[in-house]
């Protein structure tokens, strides 16, 4: 099993920038909300525009769909 | 009004679109190996022959339609999350035709028999070195776009999306390291039992992180925007992601077990299986209970019954899994169809499905339209779909189970009770069941491709407005 002198220190290469990416978002306030993002992601004005080019903020709120 | 940026839904488009196309190539190349299986005469000329178009409907399935959906959803997701245009609109583009070409590459050298034989991963060495740099592209497009973010979070779904991104890159440059000998032909780096251990640890990491996290990424999308409701829990949706990515990593062994592999090494792979029931589940339900309190949007809305009933799929198949990873049941299911079942579970039902009704919601407001052309024909794509699924697995359950039970039956003098070839025979009328479900999901995919067709046909292509920063509401 000479192959494991590639892959467990390629794990440990791995797992040390996932833990650093796993500290980033904690330090950076990632993790400070867990409810908002839920929520923001569905406010996005992102309804499907209906064939007529309307500006985004003269659409209709929740076109029938 | 001050003229706004847009999104890039050009790319978004193209790799829409070629996943339909993709999808119904790759189906198709499956319903004739599956046919192949039962009529062995259609093996009518080497190039179309069992063995070398298997690897092709692997490729075509996985990377050129399941790739495709990939590309699609992760870049429309992390714009529409991050507020961001795509960073490096020209490598985008690259990624778009280069992965293309890598396409259409395998669907020439495969049939042809240039092949690496390692599974999942045949294509020979130039075509592996233009994967590199489509990938390496990929990932500075998406991470660019994750750095110029105008929000201040990044949205779960991207997360999944970045570690599929990275680990099927050290993967694939693990895994294919190979000294050229010709132009189309190389030897791996690795022999022997080594060279199973890299395959596995790829190809299960590939299951995990391709067809697993890229997937999950676009179910944190897609069911909460169908559904119009907040993901059931936001805290969940983190925890999941973190415990996937730390657990993942050493479920390989299983696909060795009673080989030549030491066996605390197929232990250790089984161990680490059985405890991905857990994040796995908990990501399920987490999924399945964003309906909660509107389960009446089920009924008459046909894009959630395949978000849905996908993630039902991921449940079920995320349980067989980690079952058959345990030696004694692996014992029996071993080198049988429960395998090609458990796959199908997976790929028809979860890969499949996800993806399909993530593109049916995508598709209308890529092209400024409010719905698919037919969303009838969502439901008939839906209905004929699971039909098939269900008829494919159960089949193949029976085949395997009979298949394993047979094998291993001994007489009372010590002999085998049943040849392989009986087993064989025995199988056949689970082949053409199989070939039905087969037939079922790819109708499914035509249906798709259809209303597809009639959906963008002659619409201008729409590109949508970056909002304006809403600092003030965070």
């Amino acid at each position: 099993m000479d192959i494991l002198y590639l892959l467990i220190p390629l794990s440990v290469a791995l797992v040390i920038p996932v833990g650093l990416a796993f500290w980033w978002a904690l330090r950076g306030g990632q993790f400070d909300d867990l409810e908002g993002p839920a929520h923001r992601v569905l406010m996005d004005d992102d309804e499907p525009a209906i064939t007529k080019r309307l500006d985004l903020d003269q659409m209709p709120r929740r076109p029938v769909s | 009004m001050e003229l706004r940026e847009t999104y890039n839904y050009t790319v978004v488009r193209q790799f829409a679109l070629m996943t339909v196309v993709w999808g119904v190539v790759g189906m198709l190349v499956g319903v004739l190996i599956a046919a192949q299986l039962i009529w062995p005469e259609l093996n009518v000329t080497p190039w179309l022959s069992y063995g070398r178009l298997r690897p092709l409907h692997t490729n075509a399935v996985i990377f050129a339609f399941g790739g495709s959906a990939l590309f699609t959803t992760s870049y429309y997701v992390v714009q529409r999350t991050c507020h961001a245009r795509l960073f490096a609109p020209a490598l985008a583009s690259f990624t778009f035709w280069g992965w293309q070409a890598v396409i259409v590459l395998a669907a020439i050298t495969l049939p042809l028999g240039i092949s690496t034989a390692k599974e999942y991963a045949e294509l020979e060495w130039p075509i592996d070195i233009l994967i590199t740099l489509v990938w390496v592209s990929y990932a500075v497009v998406f991470f660019g776009t994750v750095a110029k973010r105008k929000t201040p979070h990044i949205y779960v779904a991207n997360w999944f999306f970045g570690a599929f991104i990275l680990t099927v890159a050290v993967l694939h440059l693990v895994n294919s390291a190979a000294v050229p000998v010709t132009f189309w032909k190389s030897y791996s780096v690795y022999a022997g039992v080594q060279d199973a251990m890299v395959q596995w640890w790829y190809g299960h990491n590939a299951v995990g992180f391709f067809l697993t996290a890229g997937f999950l990424g676009m179910m944190y999308y897609f069911i909460p925007k169908q559904a119009e409701r907040p993901i059931y829990s936001y805290r969940l949706s983190v925890v999941h992601f973190w415990a996937l990515i730390f657990t993942y990593m050493w479920a390989g062994p299983h696909h060795l077990h009673y080989t030549a592999l030491p066996d605390w090494a197929q232990s250790l792979g089984m161990i680490f299986s059985l405890i991905l029931l857990a994040p796995s589940w908990g990501g399920m339900i987490n999924g399945i209970m964003t309906l909660s309190g509107a389960w009446h949007k089920l009924r008459d809305d046909p894009i959630l019954k395949f978000l849905v009933v996908s993630l039902s799929f991921y449940g079920m198949s995320t349980f067989e899994g980690p079952m058959m990873a345990i030696k004694t049941v692996n014992a029996l299911s071993h080198y049988t169809d429960w395998t090609v079942g458990h796959v199908h579970s997976g790929a028809l039902g979860w890969v499949g499905l996800v993806s399909m009704g993530s593109l049916y919601y995508l598709i209308p407001r890529l092209y400024g339209r409010a719905t698919m052309h037919s969303v009838q024909l969502i439901n008939v794509h839906f209905w004929v779909a699971t039909i098939g699924i269900v008829l494919y697995i159960a089949a193949m359950w029976i085949a395997g189970v009979m298949q394993g039970l047979m094998w291993r039956a001994v007489n009372d003098d010590g002999t085998l009770t049943y040849s392989f070839a009986e087993s064989v025979k025995a199988t056949y009328p689970y082949y053409v069941i199989r070939l039905m479900g087969g037939l079922l999901y790819f109708s499914g995919m035509l249906i798709m491709a259809w209303n597809v067709w009639k959906t963008v046909a002659g619409q201008r292509p729409f590109e949508a407005s970056i909002p304006a920063v809403r600092v003030a509401h965070a």
